[in-house]
């Protein structure tokens, strides 16, 4: 493993890097789309920091919701940040707590999974990445509201999401010894979430696939595994 | 080119939702040793919340984004490399779509 040093946080952010440029242009050009300009833009994408909150905000004032709507979606929805932040936690119990904090700020689902393959974390790693991350968040938000006009399809580009979700899953999926629990955790996650999407979509469904799913992996760890020690 | 005084506490709001359920958890449970059921659970979190997001992503975007992924989840299995994943998936999906 190569020193956990900012530099090498921000190599290891690279492919993030290259998502948020296609889902942040899209996301500049959906939020000019509702109204927005380049200042709130930049104000958005700094400060919420959350790629599906931000089109969320975008396409629900565009609906003319009013805000205390829009706060409670956006708030529903980022629920989900309490898990992986609880899961990281642990590989960063040597960390001061204003540090923490400071790392916790820019947590999105995709920096998550590329530190949480790490077994310890240091600041200055965790740094690297998130800034990374961060600021070209932020460009690709400026850039797509600036092609706003111009821009045709942005589709192909915001396909840069769910791609990002494959390569991460995988990842993820590799790690994982005992092949029960992954289908477990997997098939109740995907199915949780597929039937959620079609009988009450909403930003709850996130949530609910993640517990229901992290939890059947621990029913198949504890039916398949024979007695094992803990940690 | 200005900021919206409703705007900017549109955002603030939205913000503070968010930062609080980022925040906490790394502040508070990165003090405490938590039982190893609870440790085991965390594990499975990443996993399954990819396997959610992936789901809800993939029902809204038809037959080419189906077969982009089919074709990224193979190539991030064989190369172990998000990046080439993200460029080719796209590449593809841009090809189908």
């Amino acid at each position: 493993m190569s020193a956990a040093t900012f530099r090498s946080g921000a190599r290891a952010g690279l492919p993030v890097v290259l998502g948020y440029l296609g889902i942040g242009i899209a996301a500049g050009v959906v939020e000019r789309s509702a109204g927005l300009s380049y200042a709130e833009v930049l104000l958005l994408s700094t400060v919420l920091y959350a790629g599906s909150a931000q089109f969320v905000v975008a396409s629900m004032l565009t609906l003319g919701n009013p805000a205390p709507a829009i706060v409670a979606t956006v708030f529903l929805l980022n629920l989900r940040h309490l898990l992986l932040s609880a899961a990281l936690a642990p590989a960063l119990r040597k960390v001061p707590a204003w540090k923490n904090a400071l790392i916790g700020l820019q947590l999105t689902d995709e920096t998550f999974v590329v530190a949480s393959g790490r077994s310890t974390l240091t600041a200055a790693w965790m740094a690297g990445l998130n800034l990374a991350a961060w600021s070209t968040w932020a460009a690709a938000n400026l850039l797509g509201a600036a092609l706003s006009g111009a821009a045709g399809d942005t589709r192909a580009l915001a396909f840069a999401l769910p791609c990002m979700f494959a390569g991460l899953l995988v990842l993820q999926a590799k790690a994982v010894q005992e092949r029960w629990v992954l289908f477990a955790v997997l098939g109740v996650s995907a199915a949780v979430a597929g039937v959620l999407r079609l009988v009450s979509p909403g930003p709850q469904a996130i949530i609910l696939s993640t517990v229901l799913g992290a939890t059947a992996g621990l029913f198949a760890a504890q039916w398949t595994s024979a007695p094992k020690s803990s940690s | 080119m200005d900021i919206r005084p409703e705007i900017l506490v549109l955002v603030l709001a939205c913000a503070l939702v968010t930062v609080l359920p980022r925040v906490l958890p790394l502040v508070v449970l990165a003090r405490v040793q938590l039982p190893a059921l609870v440790m085991d659970w965390l594990r499975y979190v990443p996993l399954s919340v990819l396997a959610a997001l992936l789901t809800l992503e993939l029902m809204g975007t038809g037959l080419a984004g189906l077969i982009a992924i089919a074709a990224a989840l193979a190539i991030a299995w064989a190369s172990g490399s998000l990046l080439g994943t993200v460029v080719a998936g796209v590449a593809l999906f841009r090809l189908l779509a």
